[in-house]
């Protein structure tokens, strides 16, 4: 058992960071909080992702090449999966881009109700 | 590479893509450009809907390889009959609906009118690349640029809309990254992320579970973002809020394009047996589709506001399409796809009429409308064929495509739905109707100081009120700009149009857009 968490625990720690993210998310009251939720919910997917790419003993997935030859004949074992890594930079650019908008609604929100707790917020609109 | 229809495969998105780059820099030295520039790209993109359409139907599926690189490594554009049918849906309702909010920018956003459209046509991008993209992870990239473009446009209404925006981000963002959560477990079983390639290489590992969760995270990732019922908490408050020129460009395609991308994953990516048979994800959507076509009229009922009423309707509305998905038989899915573009004229026509009165009235409460079809008669003329579409009165397109989702349930021998779509129906006749009765029955008030002034003159000169009704409906006339008008009416004649070909439509086109295997 202790093996069967150890041997995986990125993926573990992956979930337990989405968990954290949720309930951020859903229960915390302060808007703020909950952006933070989003951040970490966000991150454990990333983790996820990066997780995947990772073989033991591998190392970074360059092949040398000379005009246009390889030079070696490239075992796949040798090398990380690229992949993921790519696809993560991708979906980190869409995380600060949702984390940018977020912060400019959170903004216009602290403008226009003078707070940022939702408590607060919804007693105003009544 | 000649070929037009290749070219019109990748222009459809990087014409939109480009030019909304380009109206800040234009928007600068000429302040009014921002609605033509924005208004001519996605005539563009139309014009590559119908040839993209066009040759689909007649040569067959059109693949196009970003840079060069093949499939299964690079990015692929796929057009099949499906989602060229829906590219055609998608930019000819946009096309409308940008033409209608010129005048509504003009008024409720006077001085953010660059802005808006940079922002307006950002999320057309986003909508047309999740239609053509042939790829997983490119389509997870196109929902969020819709979805941030959503928020953005959101955010800048009145009242409320900051805070419905910031929901839709929290909820928005949780559908997207079980989304990608799915899209990731895909990726480690079968190492690819092209749509063609996972249709392939799938089918021997349907035992796995991780290919379930894969499919489970889809389906809830897909459900929070079309608004199914009972994950639909962000979608009422942020349609109504938006400013209407938004709203009428969110509401009838954001929804429609997100149970395109559920079509897509359910019957393409997993193949029909595997969504029907090996887990009962198809029975569970239709379920939880009945019970929000049922919720969502009878919440739509409780609303004094008018777009919300019709924001609870989307809800709804959406439940019969995903019903179609659901029930997973072929005239279940014709009525599905018929639903889909009868919703993008419908949603597209009663929003924009909202976006009128709205413009004229200032207000969208429905307790206001007293007498409405006097002021504006032509939009409140448009109002009722949508109203009649959205309740399913045989000319027009509602009608067809609740028949054929009735025909398919019945097919499946689901009696449930059967009853479940009639009795949503009948709340829809309610709701409807419940707005129609003030709006040409409720008795006469003479509002304005003018008219009280002309009464007096006409009965000091001995007439009665009776006979000059007809003048004083001219006097108190105030109809929507004939450049709101015409976009309305084009689409309220889409829907009639629509309904008296429903056939050739799907002889024509629907036919060949279900997807093999059902």
């Amino acid at each position: 058992m202790v093996e069967y968490v150890m041997g995986f625990y990125n993926y573990w720690i992956c979930v337990v960071l989405l968990m954290i993210g949720f309930y951020a998310m859903i229960s915390k009251k302060n808007l703020i909080k909950k952006l933070i939720g989003l951040h970490i919910f966000q991150t454990a997917v990333m983790l996820f992702f990066i997780s995947t790419s990772v073989k033991r003993g591998a190392t970074v997935p360059v092949a040398f090449h000379r005009q246009g030859e390889l030079l070696q004949a490239i075992e796949v074992q040798q090398f990380m999966n690229p992949l993921p890594h790519v696809l993560i930079l991708t979906a980190i650019v869409v995380m600060i881009s949702t984390t940018g908008v977020a912060l400019a609604v959170l903004l216009l929100i602290y403008r226009r109700y003078k707070s940022l707790e939702e408590n607060e917020i919804l007693r105003s609109i009544r | 590479m000649n070929d037009p229809q290749l070219q019109a495969t990748v222009l459809i998105v990087v014409i939109p893509l480009m030019i909304s780059y380009a109206i800040p820099l234009l928007g600068w030295r000429w302040r009014e450009s921002g609605y033509y520039v924005a208004q001519s790209a996605i005539g563009a993109s139309l014009v590559c809907a119908l040839i993209l359409l066009h040759g689909v139907l007649t040569q067959g599926t059109i693949h196009y390889h970003l840079g060069g690189w093949f499939p299964p490594w690079g990015i692929e554009y796929v057009i099949d009959p499906l989602n060229g049918f829906i590219a055609v849906v998608v930019c000819a309702t946009g096309f409308l609906v940008t033409l209608f909010s010129k005048e509504s920018v003009e008024k409720e956003l006077p001085d953010k009118k660059t802005r808006f459209y940079t922002i307006y046509l950002l999320l057309f991008t986003g909508l047309m690349g999740i239609v053509v993209t042939g790829d997983l992870f490119n389509l997870f990239v196109f929902l969020e640029i819709a979805s941030l473009a959503a928020y953005a446009l959101i955010a800048i209404g009145k009242d409320d809309a900051p805070l419905a925006s910031f929901n839709y981000i929290i909820m928005g963002t949780i559908g997207a990254i079980f989304y990608l959560l799915g899209v990731g477990y895909l990726y480690i079983i079968t190492g690819s992320l092209n749509i063609a390639d996972l249709s392939k290489l799938l089918p021997p590992l349907y035992e796995s579970k991780v290919v379930l969760i894969a499919m489970a995270f889809f389906a809830i990732g897909l459900a929070i973002k079309i608004g199914l019922f009972p994950l639909h908490g962000w979608l009422p408050d942020a349609y109504t809020y938006a400013p209407s020129p938004v709203s009428s460009f969110i509401a009838p395609l954001m929804t429609k394009v997100g149970c395109y991308v559920m079509i897509r994953i359910i019957f393409t990516v997993f193949k029909p047996y595997f969504s029907i048979e090996s887990i009962p994800v198809t029975e569970i959507l239709s379920w939880i589709a009945a019970a929000g076509m049922i919720m969502g009229s009878i919440f739509a009922i409780a609303q004094s506001d008018f777009k919300k009423m019709l924001s609870f309707s989307i809800v709804a509305q959406t439940g019969y399409i995903v019903l179609g998905i659901g029930l997973a038989n072929r005239t279940a899915l014709t009525g599905s796809l018929l639903h889909i573009l009868n919703e993008a004229l419908t949603i597209g026509v009663l929003f924009s009429v909202a976006g009128a009165i709205v413009y004229k009235l200032g207000t969208s409460n429905i307790y206001q409308f007293g007498n409405l079809h006097k002021k504006m008669p032509f939009t409140m003329a448009a109002f009722l064929v949508g109203a009649f579409s959205m309740v399913g009165t045989p000319p027009t397109c509602g009608f067809f495509s609740k028949l054929y989702l009735i025909l398919g349930a019945i097919e499946a021998k689901q009696w449930v739905f059967v009853a479940v779509i009639l009795v949503s129906t009948l709340l829809n006749v309610i709701y409807f109707f419940k707005v129609v009765e003030i709006v040409y029955f409720k008795p006469r008030e003479l509002a304005t100081e003018k008219e009280k002034e002309i009464l007096k003159v006409v009965y000091a000169n001995g007439g009665s009120y009776k006979e000059n009704t007809r003048e004083l409906d001219l006097l108190g006339r105030n109809e929507a700009p004939l450049s709101m008008l015409i976009p309305i009416f084009i689409m309220a004649a889409g829907i009639v149009l629509a309904g008296i070909f429903y056939f050739d439509i799907i002889t024509g086109v629907i036919q060949h857009a279900i997807p093999s295997g059902i």
